[in-house]
């Protein structure tokens, strides 16, 4: 079980809490772009965006129904990326 | 070969496939009936979650639904695939190295509580028989269509399969079958898209086409010819919405949360080795449900622009074969009010006099219906049919196993008879299933409304539940057992309660008009408040009482860090 483990020391806590700490920075970036492609030019801004094209269709509108879904898959191939690099710096890997 | 006999041949062999593989992968331990055998390939898991995520309202009824809301229509396209993010970020890694079987599993040992494993179990079970009956009810609509039986009949028929394959498989034969039902699905709803796609815009991307221009050569974009037809025919522009900025914003969150909350969609993370595999599976997962996530919204555009032009201001004579043998299934209906033999479409009843508008059209036929009203082949009809039901099938599937891992883990393994042995739990498991398939079955005799209705909101319970309690787990060291189970459960009464009052008009004789919605968003919406109200009860209650235990706070630690998963799951 999990709570058997033996005690961490001092300097693996503080490699825990760096590691924690970069984490979260990659999370808040990522989701900040996350919340800017889907409510923010896809919902909030619209009609801002809609003055603008991407070929036929009107950017806001493309944006709530292409564009916003593109954005989320790459998020999430990028942070994969990011967290494996994170995981050999701070030799948390599993490999 | 007429469309019949080419269904009975498509369907038939599909479902072969799908029993053989549930026989070839049945499941002969608990473990590999929960998770099976946490073993997965991070890519096939990706497939299965895609199958176990795409539900017979993606397949059949998202498109119809965009294609008569237009821009409102995106809450759909969004809600359903950025809750993946959160998954991917929030979730999925921190649960896959926790390392057990279930959510209930988690809420229990992260809140050292089995009040709230039983709030867990209570919610999981709400929220997946809410979804389950959208799936029979879709598999009955299936059947009665391609191959012309009553849409109850179709669903016994759906019913009997499901039974089977998941009570034999349990987790192992869910996962294998579900990456044949993937292939099958997105071939089946890729197909016909190529088709419509180069039809109307000359590009046989869908995605390009939706961009692009319509082929008859007068340079006009589709989507600007299509908001004209809206124009000319009294309705709001396809491209510009009519539900209110804040309910769009609140159902989109609603859903993305409720997405990221479901168990049935979290659950599919516990099966791969690793956390790292748990992350990139997340990523394959939404890659390969933005594929039909992108073509519906262009596949809702082309069916609507055909739809107007065949109909509107045509002779009923000329009308189709298809509009006829619709017409027979009462998917169409239509009243020549004003008795000009002459079919008028536009907005409004078409029970009211006054109104202009003679025909009524179910959102669910514009998938259904689209290789038909196309002219494409009959092989392409057929697949459509047995790919609605790979869709339904599989998360019908999914949604079964929560259900009975829920009773005979979470419930009798955990709680009620913890000295029984991993034979009789398996038992349970497969009791379980079964009499929840049952239930449903049921429940898609009789639905609670139209298929992606009764799916919005289980979504909204699963945004109000879990998905606070989950990320407070991980990211709130400090949040304990009086916090979460008060916030769960104030969250899934306040969610339950609106949507009876404002969606069924219980309590309140007749359903309130939609000027008495609180802040003017929708039940389907109201899933977003109900989670910000979970997320502050907890913050607030957790504060205000004990820290949680030491042990409990190093599970904390430990989840945080991806090492060790392994050994984490042998227990």
């Amino acid at each position: 079980m999990l709570s058997n483990d033996p005690p961490k020391k001092d300097s693996s806590q503080e490699n825990r809490t760096a590691y924690w700490k970069e984490n979260l920075t990659y999370l808040i970036s990522l989701l900040a772009v996350w919340f800017l492609v889907s409510y923010g030019f896809g919902v909030l801004l619209v009609d801002q965006m809609n003055n603008f094209r991407i070929g036929g269709a009107k950017l806001g509108f493309w944006f709530a129904q292409q564009g916003s879904i593109y954005v989320f898959v790459v998020i999430i191939f990028i942070y994969v990326f990011l967290m494996n690099r994170l995981d050999k710096k701070y030799g948390f890997s599993e490999d | 070969m007429d469309v019949k006999s080419w269904t009975f041949l498509i369907v038939g062999l599909t479902f072969a496939l799908y029993i053989g593989i549930a026989i070839w992968a049945r499941a002969g331990s608990t473990k590999e009936f929960y998770v099976a055998g946490g073993g997965v390939h991070p890519f096939a898991n990706g497939m299965a979650t895609a199958a176990d995520w795409m539900s017979a309202a993606s397949f059949i009824s998202m498109a119809g639904i965009i294609s008569f809301a237009g821009y409102d229509g995106s809450v759909y396209l969004m809600g359903w695939t950025g809750g993946y993010v959160l998954l991917a970020l929030l979730l999925a890694p921190y649960l896959r190295k926790f390392g057990k079987f279930t959510v209930p599993d988690f809420i229990g040992d992260r809140y050292y509580s089995n009040t709230a494993r039983t709030v867990a179990v209570v919610c999981a079970i709400i929220v997946s028989f809410t979804y389950v009956a959208g799936q029979m009810r879709g598999v009955g609509l299936v059947f009665s269509r391609f191959l012309e039986v009553d849409i109850n009949t179709g669903v016994f028929i759906g019913t009997a399969i499901v039974f089977f394959y998941a009570i034999v498989g349990g987790m192992k034969g869910i996962t294998y079958t579900q990456v044949a039902q993937y292939c099958v699905l997105i071939f089946a709803f890729m197909v016909p898209a190529f088709f419509i796609s180069l039809n109307m815009t000359g590009n046989v991307i869908p995605q390009l086409g939706f961009i692009g221009e319509v082929s008859d050569g007068s340079g006009v974009a589709l989507l600007d010819k299509l908001d004209g037809l809206h124009r000319d025919l009294g309705f709001a522009e396809y491209t510009d919405g009519s539900k209110s900025m804040i309910d769009v914003f609140a159902i989109t969150f609603a859903l993305m949360v409720g997405t990221a909350g479901l168990p049935h969609v979290i659950v599919r993370f516990f099966t791969v080795p690793k956390v790292k595999d748990a992350r990139i599976s997340a990523g394959w997962a939404l890659l390969l449900i933005a594929i039909l996530y992108t073509t519906a919204p262009a596949i809702a555009a082309f069916a609507r622009t055909n739809l107007i032009e065949t109909m509107h201001n045509q002779p009923y004579a000329e009308m189709p074969e298809w509009f006829t043998k619709w017409e027979t299934t009462g998917l169409i209906e239509w009243t020549d009010k004003n008795a000009d033999g002459i079919i008028t479409y536009g907005p409004g009843d078409i029970t009211d006099p006054a109104v202009a508008n003679e025909v009524k059209i179910d959102r669910d036929i514009m998938v259904l219906a689209n290789p038909e009203i196309a002219q494409l082949p009959n092989w392409v009809i057929a697949l459509v049919a047995a790919g609605g039901l790979a869709a339904a099938l599989s998360t019908a599937a999914g949604l079964l196993l929560v259900i009975s891992t829920a009773v005979s883990r979470d419930l009798m393994k955990m709680q009620l008879k913890p000295n029984m042995s991993e034979k009789e739990e398996l038992w349970w498991a497969r009791g379980g299933a079964a009499v929840a398939v049952l239930i449903a079955a049921y429940f898609g005799i009789n639905p609670p409304g139209f298929v992606a209705a009764t799916v919005a909101l289980a979504f909204g319970l699963a945004a109000a539940s879990f998905f606070p309690a989950i990320t407070l787990g991980i990211f709130d060291k400090r949040m304990n057992r009086q916090g979460a189970v008060s916030g769960m459960i104030i969250g899934t009464l306040l969610m339950l309660g609106y949507m009876s009052v404002y969606r069924l008009g219980w309590f309140v004789g007749e359903v309130p008009p939609t000027s008495s919605w609180w802040f003017g968003i929708s039940p389907e919406g109201f899933g977003t408040v109900a989670m910000v109200v979970n997320l502050i009860v907890s913050l607030v209650v957790s504060r205000l009482t004990t820290p949680p235990p030491r042990e409990v706070q190093d599970i904390v630690e430990d989840i945080r860090i991806p090492q060790g998963a392994g050994a984490a799951h042998e227990h």
